[in-house]
């Protein structure tokens, strides 16, 4: 029992709870990426000035926030919010917006 | 556009049920799946109508929704300083409800009277009582004209806020194209929290812009209730030294308690001062209705909410968002948040009706621009992330920040954001 309780500790401290949680949603990345529609269109379909993210390749898409997020991409504001995101959450939002319409 | 509701009318539209199509649905082309209950959105603002769309997407259609709302049209209170500055009309920022049709949102042009939470049903003006299955409360915020002596109604049919985009904010602008040269226009900043918090120095950059190029003696005063500038202080301190030096005068600490509006006098706790144009804005809470549904938790003015739905605190089945709700740590009341407030509440809410798993940690985003001149703007943007230890939405620690300097590629971005945000809340 001991034992067991140990490894959930250490099993908690790997993976952060915000991944386990999101992986329980079935929502979790279509949630995630309503929050980016205020300026790249309701599900990634701009309507001009910011990128469409719809039907993009998830790898692209992952790759750009990464890139934000680590400072290897320079931008105005999206350097400061990618910082706000998992790996975890960063594959979940591009796996959302690569399957939608363009 | 308006909505104009005979009871006849309305009792066809209730036999319409769901049936009032999923064109625009573009998640789910399948037909009407049995509706499972009814939403009632009170407030087609930044939340109300974001809430009314995103609950018909992804329920599939499966639950039917009224937004109600007194106005025929919607009027952006973001980009409503520009009008101040003269680089935008107020048409450029009214917009009606039609789109949201064709999601099936039932657009109901009235107002709630009351909210009865006991037999969950919600008293209309005009038309008969609508029963709901949950409710989503989107008032924005009232006035507490009180907590400024003299500020009754006569005063204020000259002392304006302008702090609701509309009537309003044309009939400040025309205060000032009216104003003489060399006179002054006083600003007045409650304590926080308010509506907005770089909205009234955004203001005062406007106004000194179109004063420099049409009234080059006139002057902006700032009366800020509070101890210093409440948001992107190096932002807002940087454009008033450099391009509007000598125009514009900022006092913190001045919080007014008084007004006399024949002779144009503001009173603080210690000092009186005059203005040719005085623009008052006064303290605020959550919307009316929220005060009559006991929804108020905190300081007699804003509806607490659990932030990982946002369900009200005080009754349950009710969702507040938007301006009216008691903000989590660092978050402003703006357009932003109030739209990605609305997702929130329409992910539990769809979650709760259709059976499915709550999304268990809520992560939304607030990006806020400020217009510092006709060309050129800032930002502040920030990631809020539900906690469940500290059972709120937090900052979500070393992200976010503020524009580096101010720039005209930001002002084209915020353009780009108000056309987006414009379409993801009205369809």
């Amino acid at each position: 029992m001991k034992r067991a309780l140990l490894v959930l500790a250490a099993l908690a401290a790997t993976f952060p709870l915000a991944a386990a949680a999101q992986t329980a949603s079935p929502n979790a990345g279509r949630d995630l990426a309503a929050a980016c529609a205020i300026c790249h269109g309701t599900d990634g379909r701009s309507q001009g000035g910011a990128p469409g993210l719809a039907g993009q390749p998830k790898d692209t898409l992952a790759k750009q926030m990464r890139d934000f997020r680590d400072g290897r991409k320079p931008g105005t504001l999206m350097p400061q919010l990618a910082k706000g995101y998992t790996d975890a959450q960063i594959d979940a939002v591009s796996a959302f917006f690569a399957v939608q319409k363009k | 556009m308006s909505f104009e509701f005979t009871r006849r009318d309305f009792i066809k539209l209730l036999g319409a049920g769901t049936a009032t199509g999923l064109a625009g649905c573009a998640t789910d082309p399948a037909p009407p799946a049995k509706p499972v209950g009814t939403v009632i959105v009170i407030g087609g603002g930044y939340g109300g109508a974001t809430a009314a769309k995103y609950i018909r997407m992804w329920s599939g259609g499966r639950i039917q929704v009224f937004l109600v709302e007194r106005n025929a049209t919607f009027v952006s209170c973001p980009l409503s300083n520009l009008v101040l500055g003269g680089s935008m009309n107020i048409e450029a920022l009214t917009m009606g409800y039609q789109n949201l049709r064709a999601y099936g949102v039932q657009v109901i042009r009235d107002e709630v009277t009351t909210i009865n939470v006991d037999k969950k049903r919600v008293v209309l003006k005009r038309v008969e009582d609508l029963p709901y299955d949950r409710l989503v409360v989107a008032p924005g915020i009232d006035f507490m004209f009180n907590e400024v002596a003299g500020l009754d109604a006569k005063a204020q049919e000259t002392i304006l806020h302008a702090w609701k985009a509309g009537p309003q904010t044309v009939a400040l602008r025309k205060q000032l194209e009216a104003m003489p040269d060399g006179g002054t226009y006083l600003l007045s900043i409650p304590k926080a929290p308010y509506r907005c918090p770089p909205g009234p120095y955004e203001r005062a950059c406007q106004v000194a812009s179109y004063f420099k190029q049409a009234k080059p003696r006139s002057k902006v005063l700032i009366l800020d209730g509070n101890e210093d500038i409440v948001s992107k202080k190096g932002l807002f301190l940087a454009a008033w030294d450099q391009l509007y030096k000598g125009i514009i005068e900022y006092r913190p600490n001045q919080e007014v308690k008084q007004v006399d509006a024949a002779s144009g006098t503001v009173r603080t706790e210690f000092d009186n001062f005059k203005g040719s144009v005085i623009n008052i804005l006064p303290p605020m809470r959550a919307g009316d209705i929220a005060q009559q549904a006991k929804l108020i938790t905190a300081n007699n003015r804003w509806c607490g909410v659990d932030w990982q739905t946002t369900q009200s605190v005080a009754v349950p089945g009710i969702y507040v968002i938007g301006d009216a709700t008691l903000s989590a740590p660092a978050m402003p009341k703006s357009g932003s948040m109030a739209n990605n407030q609305a997702k929130i509440a329409a992910s539990a809410i769809c979650a709760e009706m259709l059976g499915q798993p709550l999304n268990p940690q809520p992560q939304i985003v607030n990006t806020c621009y400020s217009y510092v001149s006709a060309t050129e703007a800032v930002h502040v943007a920030s990631v809020h992330r539900w906690d469940a230890d500290k059972k709120t939405l937090i900052t979500v620690p070393g992200s976010g920040g503020v524009s580096a300097q101010r720039t005209e590629i930001e002002k084209q971005f915020a353009d780009a954001w108000a056309k987006n945000i414009w379409a993801d809340t009205l369809g």
